[in-house]
């Protein structure tokens, strides 16, 4: 059981390196904007998509990138 | 749609295809005059056409694609059509913009009109739209749009009339520094909101193996580990997070205000230094599982509380840092455009029909009719000739004028106006919330309790006595009361939002439960603001000549023609517009369309039933306008500012919830009693011709009066007594000046807004008092337990959580403003 005196740091010394990633993530501007991001994903998947099919299409050349 | 119309297909006829057709760019019907059956895509309006030309001629046409998944409610494209010159002038570049090196420049615009995701999508594309664009970004939370653009290869002035085109007016806001302190105290928050989880998880861990220990057994070398252990993580969690309330504690017992910081601190550091204090005995009992928590739970509600205050001011705030207006100087012959505050004195600057007057001055050529509802109040146009002082913030209808300048900026009326709102607001006392005003109870009671179980156990046990103290001040330690007001209050807002209601913050929804006199401006707020065509006498036909002259009006009264009758084809050949009225000639026939004077000086005689009509009107406070054709007074069309369609039934409600109403307005008396007479809901008071300064004098006076008083208006002429009034309204389509003035907005048009944001304050409070009331009964539980010595720190680490999720639970569950809308 002793070897929880090594345990207990060893823990603390992780949680300390999510603390460091979080105040990181936090300093860098992650969390500022929490809504845009969110929609912006939608659009570049859909655009993709509409690419991807005017590409198939034999007017593709109509659409410009 | 398409489909319906292919090529060679026979064309549908009007009536039929009319009914199916939609604006093809923002889905609004389209009425008969505007269909054109030969093309393919339909329009509402020139300005949808442009914006579909624009869409499309840039590759954009996947727009419509998103917004068709969107589901959001569309809207006809409001474009300024202004020229954003004011933009390229060095001074706004070197306030307004930041250099990213090579040329490029990036400045923020607050874009007004943004209503679904679709359009985000295409405000992100405007460099396909203007090229000299390099990067457009759109920030949904702020409402603003972050430009990149490169100077060398156009101006600023383009990317702006860019956006304009596409609907989406631009105002460059100067909030970027005032948002950037705001974002570092959000983000300092969030990360004593991480750090504190962090703390509170990690401990609980360490306690549960305390816990678990004290009953099964358990080394004692163990045990002071993970005492010891707990110390470590909760010493930074309770001072360093913790902190935030330490210092708001201090401010409350320096201003001698109640603050709920108080009774937290105390538990807290108490809690603290006892559990310190015993881990360094290695003997007693330690709580710092329950302290690390309650930091956590309550910086949670601290959080919600800072995020939501912050989303409603956000419109208000950046809309009122608008753009410097542009006056227009006249320079010899040459005319040039400056920022109004620049003008000098005494110079000369010309007003273009339509155009807002930027400064103060005096007539020197011209004359013209002005529209001074900005800052009277008064819904008809005022004629001005040379001599007669204008106003910055009037506008200028019917013809140009020369105005020598005589104060500009600050130093105007509406400088001045503005001035005092903002001086009124910062007097303004703070409102001490409900559960600040529990808690300076709360903390004096438990202060004694304190004091008492400290006495009596130091008779009965001293050994305890400490113990039993730092036990009951840590499960007092009033976290579930903390907790229900940010809680509630930040649901409801969401809520209220949601009905198009914007709180300001959320101690206006709890000034706002408690009914008072409730002040209402009549033009624009009781009544649409506009007039429109009540009564009409004279034949039809007639009626599409004064259309057909009256097409491209600015004024006022060409407005109302415009909207009342259907679009004629007539042609209009010549047409000449005087102060009073106007001389056209439609299909040959001369046509002459003005208020009583003007046709009477122009023909020279007028017919009795006109002359007798027309007293009528003016006497019911309706404007009447005679029309000629070919010399002959043949109609007259009356004029009224019409009231709300929901402005009687929304009166009503509010009369039920206990408010005193009361109109008060800078329009003539005698069209205020119309107005109320036509509302027929009992007033304690209805008064016309109120400036702006005498409203400010009635609602200071009602609030010496020791009065609760709320103004409802719509303004920069009840700006002022917005400002001053426990609570200020602004009603949708209120002017920029007024919005910023305002505790509430509503953003649905009407009056109903008004009436429910009143209600559902008042459920909201409901709400809250019964979180206030679940956490006391708690408490009291709690000082049941401590103050006998039966509260041992498991108790306490599940009676708190306990607690909390009652009321967190209560208050989410709460219907405030939701349940209103569905009824």
């Amino acid at each position: 059981m002793s070897i929880i005196f090594l345990i207990l740091p060893v823990t603390l010394l992780l949680s300390a390196g999510a603390v460091l990633a979080f105040a990181w993530a936090t300093r860098s501007g992650q969390f500022d904007d929490l809504e845009t991001p969110a929609i912006r994903l939608l659009h570049e998947e859909r655009a993709k998509r509409a690419t991807a099919h005017a590409d198939a299409s034999p007017r593709g050349s109509d659409i410009r990138p | 749609m398409s489909a319906a119309f292919e090529i060679g297909a026979p064309v549908p006829g009007p009536a039929r295809a009319q009914r199916e057709s939609q604006c093809a760019h923002c889905g609004l019907p389209v009425s008969a005059a505007r269909f054109e059956p030969l093309d393919e895509a339909q329009f509402c309006c020139d300005g949808c056409r442009s914006v579909f030309a624009i869409v499309h001629g840039a590759g954009l046409e996947e727009y419509y694609a998103q917004r068709a998944q969107s589901e959001t409610q569309t809207f006809a494209p409001q474009r300024s059509q202004r020229k954003f010159e004011e933009l390229d002038e060095p001074a706004f570049r070197e306030s307004y913009c930041r250099d990213r090196g090579n040329g490029a420049f990036r400045s923020e615009f607050f874009v007004e009109g943004v209503h679904c995701s679709a359009c985000v999508w295409l405000l992100e594309r405007l460099p396909r739209v203007a090229p000299s664009v390099l990067e457009a970004r759109y920030d949904l939370t702020r409402s603003v749009l972050q430009v990149t653009w490169d100077s060398a290869s156009a101006p600023l002035s383009e990317v702006a009339r860019a956006l304009d085109s596409l609907g989406y007016t631009p105002h460059p806001t100067h909030a970027t520094s005032l948002a950037a302190e705001q974002r570092k105290g959000d983000r300092a928050l969030l990360l004593r909101l991480g750090i504190a989880g962090a703390a509170a998880g990690n401990v609980m861990l360490m306690a549960l193996a305390l816990y678990s220990g004290k009953y099964a057994g358990m080394a004692s070398e163990y045990a002071a580990l993970f005492r010891w252990g707990s110390l470590a993580i909760a010493t930074p969690a309770v001072f360093w997070v913790g902190n935030v309330f330490f210092r708001g504690g201090f401010a409350a017992l320096r201003t001698r205000t109640p603050h709920m910081d108080l009774p937290v601190s105390l538990g807290l550091l108490v809690g603290y230094l006892g559990s310190a204090a015993n881990t360094v005995r290695g003997q007693g009992e330690i709580y710092f599982d329950s302290l690390c928590t309650l930091t956590f739970l309550l910086l949670v509600g601290r959080y919600l509380q800072r995020t939501q205050q912050r989303r409603s001011t956000k419109a208000s705030d950046l809309i009122s840092a608008l753009a410097p207006t542009t006056a227009c100087v006249v320079d010899g012959d040459a005319l040039r455009e400056v920022p109004a505050t620049t003008v000098a004195i005494g110079s000369m600057i010309e007003i273009r029909v339509g155009e807002r007057v930027p400064v103060d001055g005096v007539i020197s050529l011209g004359s013209s009719a002005l529209d001074t509802s900005l800052l009277t109040g008064e819904s008809f146009p005022r004629e001005a000739s040379v001599g007669d002082r204008v106003h910055a913030g009037t506008t200028n209808l019917s013809a140009p004028l020369r105005v020598r300048v005589e104060s500009v900026g600050v130093e105007t009326r509406l400088g001045r106006l503005m001035q005092s709102v903002e001086t009124t607001q910062r007097e303004r006392a703070p409102i001490v919330r409900l559960a600040d005003r529990v808690a300076g109870y709360f903390v004096l009671a438990i202060v004694g309790i304190a004091v008492i179980t400290l006495l009596v156990w130091l008779r009965l046990d001293a050994s305890h006595a400490i113990d039993h103290t730092v036990a009951l001040l840590v499960v007092t330690c009033p976290c579930a009361l903390g907790m229900a007001t940010p809680l509630a209050v930040s649901a409801a807002l969401r809520a209220a939002a949601r009905c198009g209601i914007l709180f300001k913050g959320g101690e206006f929804i709890e000034e706002l439960a408690r009914p008072g006199i409730m002040v209402f401006d009549k033009t624009g707020t009781l009544t649409e603001g506009r007039l429109a065509l009540v009564s009409w006498f004279g034949n039809e036909a007639t009626k599409a000549l004064v259309r057909a002259a009256e097409a491209t009006s600015g004024h006022p009264i060409g407005c109302a023609f415009q909207r009342s009758i259907a679009d004629s084809d007539l042609e209009c050949s010549e047409r000449q517009e005087y102060p009073g009225g106007l001389r056209a000639r439609v299909v040959g026939r001369e046509v002459l369309v003005g208020s009583q004077s003007f046709v009477m000086t122009t023909l020279g005689s007028l017919p009795v039933w006109a002359m007798t009509q027309a007293k009528a009107h003016a006497a019911a406070g309706r404007t009447p306008v005679l029309v000629a054709v070919d010399g002959e007074v043949c109609a007259l069309a009356a004029f009224a500012d019409t009231l709300r369609a929901d402005a009687a039934a929304s009166l009503l409600k509010l009369a039920e919830l206990g408010f005193q109403l009361q109109v008060l307005s800078g329009d003539d008396q005698r069209v205020v009693d119309s107005v109320v007479r036509q509302l027929g809901v009992p007033m304690m008071n209805a008064t016309g011709g109120a400036s702006p300064e005498a409203k400010l004098a009635a609602v200071s006076a009602f609030r010496a009066a020791g009065q609760r008083v709320f103004m409802v208006g719509d303004g920069v002429n009840d700006a002022a007594a917005m400002a001053a009034a426990h609570v200020g309204i602004a009603v949708h389509g209120g002017a920029e000046a007024c919005l910023s003035a305002a505790d509430v907005f509503t953003t649905h048009p009407g009056l109903e807004t008004v009436a429910l944001a009143a209600a559902g304050s008042k459920r909201t409070m409901r709400v809250i008092r019964i979180g206030i009331g679940l956490s006391l009964a708690y408490n009291v539980l709690g000082i049941a337990l401590a103050v006998t010595g039966r509260l041992d720190p498991l108790l306490a680490a599940i009676l708190m959580p306990i607690s909390s999720i009652t009321v967190v639970t209560a208050a989410l569950r709460a219907r405030t403003f939701r349940q209103m809308r569905a009824s």
